[in-house]
């Protein structure tokens, strides 16, 4: 039975660059049909007016940054039923998590005049890591498919069906020449939970793991093959798993253990 | 309207990012108009130290999820300066290609969904839609192709992984790219719609005496190359930006406020474009835009809408043209042999220059960076904007006053990620 009320979605922003987000306005083809089946209650980016919560679905992008934020998430808890984060920043921290391995002070003081103007967190940190959430989907950005997929599922009462094997598997299903093996290229796709498509080994690039670590990741036995093999250096291998997903467990610990 | 005091937008709608707008009357004057900006910041420039000068293009790419095309090109012609390498030739031709998809998809973004609601009064393209649903989904079909363009050749529309120091990692095959070509020439078609639609729209009488500033080429109309141009004299290479424009930290603002230093606010974006680089347009676009009457020197920022109308038609001309030539270059990408150098880097993204400096040392690495983008050079234009709006429109009543100076703030796309990176609006009066 379709309830009558047509279920209400809200899209929250903290730190984060608004791709994630705008992944939803990037669904030409479905944004009209969505609409017919859900209420944009709250989403600031495309649309002006709002309607007061609670909401059925809260997709959350970006990271925790900031005191004022920091509070805001628990309100973004107290209007939703359901919420699920989108993208790198809301589920790991985001590149602007590389400050977590810094001194943020520092960092303000290299970017702007006037330091006591700003008020930053030590830390950038995921929405989970504050609230209870329902869902995370991975991505740098996500992939519209998957928020598609996840949003029909939700709407159905249906788990949605989303991977979290390595991007080597989808990979090879693609038919794709190993990029590692064929031209020493390192790859951080073995770590890397798919969902992209196999991107950057489709075009001839290693993986960057912009969807951070699949469920059971072998970090350690990928950095040896790296410097045995390709004669990476430790730097590099650092800077490798200090992307997009730095502060994801698995990533920080290979990381920080390639400090110098 | 004599008890009003404030008028307050928190959370400044259709604009990519946070933002929010306080207007503050005294005596029924206006007293103080900030465009405050609480986007929380994610210091780029800081986090880039110590990172290989390969990895600035997929990081700076982060600041903006709308325009990363324009981040990532900045950033890897900076390189290439300082390296003493140049992209030409095919390479030069598949980078515009991917910038004027960028082009299509943020204006179609901006036109159709966050910016022509406004002028028709709707609250948003869904709206919009119920009443005008051919014009929304030509909107959303010329945003789609060029999200294809950039997928096409990026890998994907949102953060592409196919653009790099020196080139790209893979080319595409003509014939990935004729496959495009018959839906670039309806999306051509739908921009010349889009400019003659956009021109019917009823436009607040409010000119004012601007300094533009855009690239300038003697060949193109500028996006990936050139010099910087002002209406006011402005005429140097973009190494020397720094000389002549000036940051600033104000309290109200995550984002610094740029400024020439010798005559302070100055505008960036699609009508400072058109102003300055009109005979540059392709013959067709400057057909467009005399057959509705839009002249350079236009300095009404509401029509900013036909100027990005006309660009769309542009970009599509380009795109056409690039791919009609294309032949598949010998190499993806040209070789790179890094050195110690101060390198500069500057391309037109949707919403106007976007400015990268790097130092780098022996091995490529950056030593420090500083990022200029186009919002936070808007920000200043965007505030005397709204005191002169307000100034001449402080009859009207607050929530219509309210919606025009939001969109008297939407004229400039702001893209406030990427300046820092919400709008709220806020009028006080005592």
């Amino acid at each position: 039975m379709r309830p009558k009320r047509k279920p209400k979605i809200a899209v929250w922003k903290f730190a984060s660059c608004d791709g994630c987000q705008l992944s939803l306005l990037n669904c030409e083809n479905e944004l009209l049909a969505l609409s017919q089946e859900m209420a944009f209650a709250y989403f600031p980016e495309g649309f002006r007016a709002v309607s007061k919560g609670p909401y059925d679905i809260s997709l959350v992008e970006g990271s925790i940054t900031t005191p004022h934020d920091e509070e805001r998430v628990h309100r973004v808890r107290r209007v939703s039923k359901t919420i699920v984060t989108i993208g790198a920043c809301a589920t790991a921290g985001g590149i602007q998590a590389l400050r977590n391995f810094k001194d943020v002070q520092e960092f303000i003081r290299i970017v702007y005049a006037t330091p006591e103007y700003i008020n930053a967190l030590s830390k950038s940190t995921p929405i989970s890591d504050h609230i209870r959430v329902e869902y995370e989907l991975r991505g740098c950005p996500i992939n519209k498919y998957q928020l598609v997929e996840l949003i029909s599922a939700m709407l159905n009462g249906q788990r949605p069906v989303i991977p979290s094997y390595s991007l080597c598997i989808e990979c090879k299903r693609k038919g794709n020449v190993c990029v590692t093996v064929v031209r020493g290229t390192p790859c951080l796709g073995p770590v890397t939970q798919t969902g992209c498509g196999a991107l950057c080994p489709s075009y001839h690039r290693g993986c960057y793991a912009c969807f951070g670590p699949q469920e059971t990741p072998n970090t350690n036995a990928l950095s040896h093959w790296w410097r045995d093999r390709l004669g990476v250096k430790q730097v590099d291998i650092m800077r490798a798993f200090r992307g997009f997903n730095a502060y994801a467990g698995p990533f920080r610990k290979e990381s920080e253990a390639h400090e110098e | 309207m004599k008890n009003r005091k404030t008028i307050k937008v928190d959370y400044l709608s259709r604009v990519e990012g946070e933002g929010g707008l306080l207007i503050k009357f005294k005596k029924g004057e206006v007293a103080d108009v900030k465009f405050k900006i609480f986007e929380p910041p994610r210091f780029f420039e800081a986090l880039l130290r110590g990172r290989n000068y390969t990895e600035a293009p997929d990081i700076t790419a982060r600041i903006c999820g709308i325009c990363p095309i324009a981040y990532m090109m900045s950033s890897s012609q900076a390189m290439e300066s300082g390296f003493g390498v140049k992209v030409g030739g095919p390479l030069r031709s598949l980078r515009r290609l991917v910038y004027c998809g960028e082009w299509i998809e943020s204006h179609a973004l901006h036109i159709y969904m966050l910016h022509a609601p406004d002028f028709l009064g709707y609250q948003d393209a869904i709206q919009l839609a119920k009443d005008y649903p051919e014009i929304v989904k030509r909107g959303l079909e010329m945003k789609k192709v060029g999200n294809e363009i950039v997928a096409l050749v990026g890998g994907r529309e949102v953060h592409p992984i196919n653009l790099k120091v020196g080139g790209f990692y893979k080319v595409p095959a003509k014939h990935d790219l004729c496959s495009l070509i018959e839906r670039i020439k309806r999306v051509r078609e739908a921009a010349y719609e889009t400019v003659r639609w956009t021109s019917t729209l009823s436009f607040p009488d409010f000119e004012q005496d601007y300094e533009f500033v855009a690239l300038s080429h003697p060949q193109e109309y500028a996006v990936i190359e050139g010099d910087l141009a002002s209406n006011k004299g402005l005429n140097i290479p973009i190494s020397k930006f720094e000389d002549h424009i000036q940051e600033e930290h104000v309290a109200h603002s995550t984002s610094l406020h740029a400024a020439i230093k010798e005559r302070g606010v100055y505008a960036v974006g699609p009508l400072a474009r058109f102003n300055l680089n009109f005979d540059k347009l392709s013959a067709v676009a400057q057909e467009a835009a005399r057959e509705v009457g839009m002249a350079p020197g236009c300095q009404n920022p509401f029509k900013s809408i036909i100027a990005r109308s006309i660009e769309i038609l542009q970009a599509c001309e380009e795109s056409i043209n690039i791919i009609d030539e294309y032949e598949v270059p010998e190499k993806p990408a040209i070789d790179i042999e890094p050195r110690a150098a101060t390198s500069y880097g500057c391309t037109e993204a949707p919403r106007g220059i976007c400015w990268h400096r790097y130092d780098l040392d022996d091995n490529g690495t950056i030593a420090g960076a500083r990022i200029v983008p186009p919002t936070s050079q808007n920000q200043k234009v965007i505030e005397k904007d709204l005191l002169q709006f307000v100034q001449k429109n402080g009859h009207l009543a607050d929530d219509k006053l309210t919606w025009m100076c939001e969109q008297v703030v939407r004229n400039y796309d702001p893209c406030i990620s990427c300046s820092c990176h919400f709008l709220k609006i806020k009028i006080e009066r005592d």
